[in-house]
């Protein structure tokens, strides 16, 4: 199928490749594109374990992340920004492929950036999630691993998409994706109200994390805090989830029942 | 050997484009065509020719919707229009699905810009012979907007203009009888521009009138004919009264 290649190039700005009228805007990639296997999948994509969620509500959007990258049984980071600032106003989740990720969002930042300076209006996160859409279809079956979560704030309020690899997108309040969702949405759905203050949101946000951590091995390290509202984005926190275990559930000393004592002798 | 060139658009010595010229030649002997921009409504107005008797009026529409609140009118050679609204339409429709979000009249009118320009660069190919005139509504903030291109694809924005045959007469009387108006008064202004070079009466006039929430509305016969009178009755007695009060002394 005809591959969207206007990530790997220069915008053309009217037409896309076959034109006759500008032959130099059409050139395709010169390498060619491996067909999907289960291979692919597995190699090299260190980021799949992981926990990622956003939510709307009544002031803006709440995004968070955990920061472990796992090969296998291997931690291979603890410090890896699952968090993406597309641009001031919008952010991109990290889920699945690192790389395919952080280069599709910094590719979506750049249309962004060139619809702006070309209609002097920000684009939708409506829109930008669209874009990302149609580029991940585009690849589809070619090994892209992406699950993303689009959260931003334009002209009609807060928005939030989740995009994939498979070229799903889905409009939502509610978010969670990676191996440690289904710890993160029982917490995050048994707290939510969307009368929220940015304070206690953050907090649920922050409490969904640290309980995936703590349940799903693939998932660790620094639980961020992020939020979106009218003037851009915000990181509200970043904490260990070894401390946040603390701070949950502070050490009690408890009553000593028997001491151990020295046994005489060899 | 001096002439060859300008069978092809490239330059010539004295830095023109002639093929370019020549389209705005051909675009100077299409039919007249007036947009008037209000608060609230954008009129549209075209010169039709007398209309052939067996002609079917209904098939040639000179006044086109490009979407829902976006319409278009031009001078020039209809058969390029038909071109040149087709792709537009596509684009309308293409923006919708890729942002989910309709076209703004800014947006459009870029895309018609640049696909007249496209043909101003390219080997084999001559311009598109026609000026348009584009009318819309921003689709979030309502603002009514009119902008106008021409062969060379360039384009601007305008409160009131006016293309094609007499377009000169035209624009010297709205500019000077512009002022901000709306609804019926906006429609007026139109017409009364496009009667200065047009033998009047509503089967030589075709009106469109845009608004934000009904969109495009053709104005049949009947309606411009009850406008014209309208505009020649007050237009007679702004003659008597001239004539008039000098008599009293």
């Amino acid at each position: 199928m005809k591959l969207d290649t206007s990530g790997l190039e220069s915008t053309s700005p009217f037409f896309g490749s076959g034109d006759e009228l500008c032959p130099e805007l059409s050139a395709a990639p010169s390498f060619s594109l491996p067909l999907s296997t289960d291979d692919t999948k597995a190699t090299l994509k260190h980021a799949k374990g992981t926990t990622t969620l956003a939510f709307i509500f009544k002031e803006g959007v709440m995004v968070a992340a955990d920061s472990r990258a796992s090969m296998g049984g291997y931690i291979s980071s603890q410090s890896v920004k699952k968090i993406i600032e597309i641009n001031p106003y919008m952010l991109g989740t990290m889920a699945g492929g690192a790389a395919d990720c952080q280069f599709w969002h910094r590719n979506l930042g750049i249309k962004c950036r060139l619809h702006e300076l070309a209609n002097k209006r920000r684009i939708s996160v409506t829109g930008a999630s669209k874009l990302l859409a149609n580029i991940l279809y585009s690849y589809r079956g070619m090994g892209l691993s992406v699950g993303t979560m689009i959260a931003g704030w334009d002209e009609t309020g807060p928005g939030l998409y989740y995009v994939d690899s498979e070229g799903g997108r889905l409009k939502g309040t509610r978010f969670s994706v990676g191996s440690g969702s289904p710890y993160a949405y029982g917490v995050l759905d048994s707290g939510y109200k969307f009368d929220m203050s940015i304070e206690e949101a953050a907090e649920l946000a922050r409490r969904a994390i640290y309980h995936a951590t703590f349940r799903d091995a693939a998932s660790g390290g620094v639980a961020s805090v992020y939020y979106v509202g009218p003037n851009g984005w915000k990181k509200l926190s970043g904490d260990d989830v070894g401390e946040l275990h603390y701070h949950y559930y502070p050490v009690t000393p408890s009553t000593v029942e028997q001491e151990m004592a020295e046994v005489a002798g060899a | 050997m001096a002439r060859y060139d300008r069978a092809i658009t490239v330059f010539s010595p004295d830095g023109h484009l002639f093929q370019v010229e020549y389209a705005l030649e051909a675009v100077r002997k299409g039919n007249a065509a007036v947009g008037v921009r209000g608060t609230d409504t954008i009129v549209l107005g075209v010169e039709k020719k007398s209309t052939v008797k067996l002609q079917d009026s209904r098939s040639v529409r000179k006044i086109v919707s490009l979407d829902n609140h976006i319409a278009l009118a031009c001078a020039g050679l209809k058969a390029d229009a038909r071109v040149l609204i087709n792709r537009a339409r596509i684009e309308c429709q293409s923006h919708r699905l890729t942002v989910e979000d309709p076209v703004t009249v800014e947006y459009i009118t870029r895309y018609i810009a640049g696909l007249q320009q496209k043909y101003t660069q390219s080997g084999g190919v001559r311009p598109f012979g026609l000026s348009t005139l584009i009318v819309g509504f921003d689709p979030y903030t309502g603002v009514p907007s009119l902008y106008q291109t021409d062969p060379s694809g360039t384009f601007s924005a305008w409160k009131a203009n006016a293309t094609g045959r007499n377009s000169n007469s035209m624009r010297e009387f709205l500019e000077k009888n512009y002022k901000e108006t709306s609804g019926q008064e906006t429609i007026k202004l139109a017409i009364r521009a496009l009667l200065e070079v047009v033998e009047s009466g509503g089967k030589n006039i075709e009106v469109a009138v845009m608004t934000r929430e009904k969109g495009l509305k053709q104005l049949d016969e009947a309606e411009i004919d009850a406008m014209v009178a309208e505009i020649e009755a007050k237009k007679a007695a702004a003659e008597a009264a001239k004539k008039g009060p000098p008599k009293e002394t």
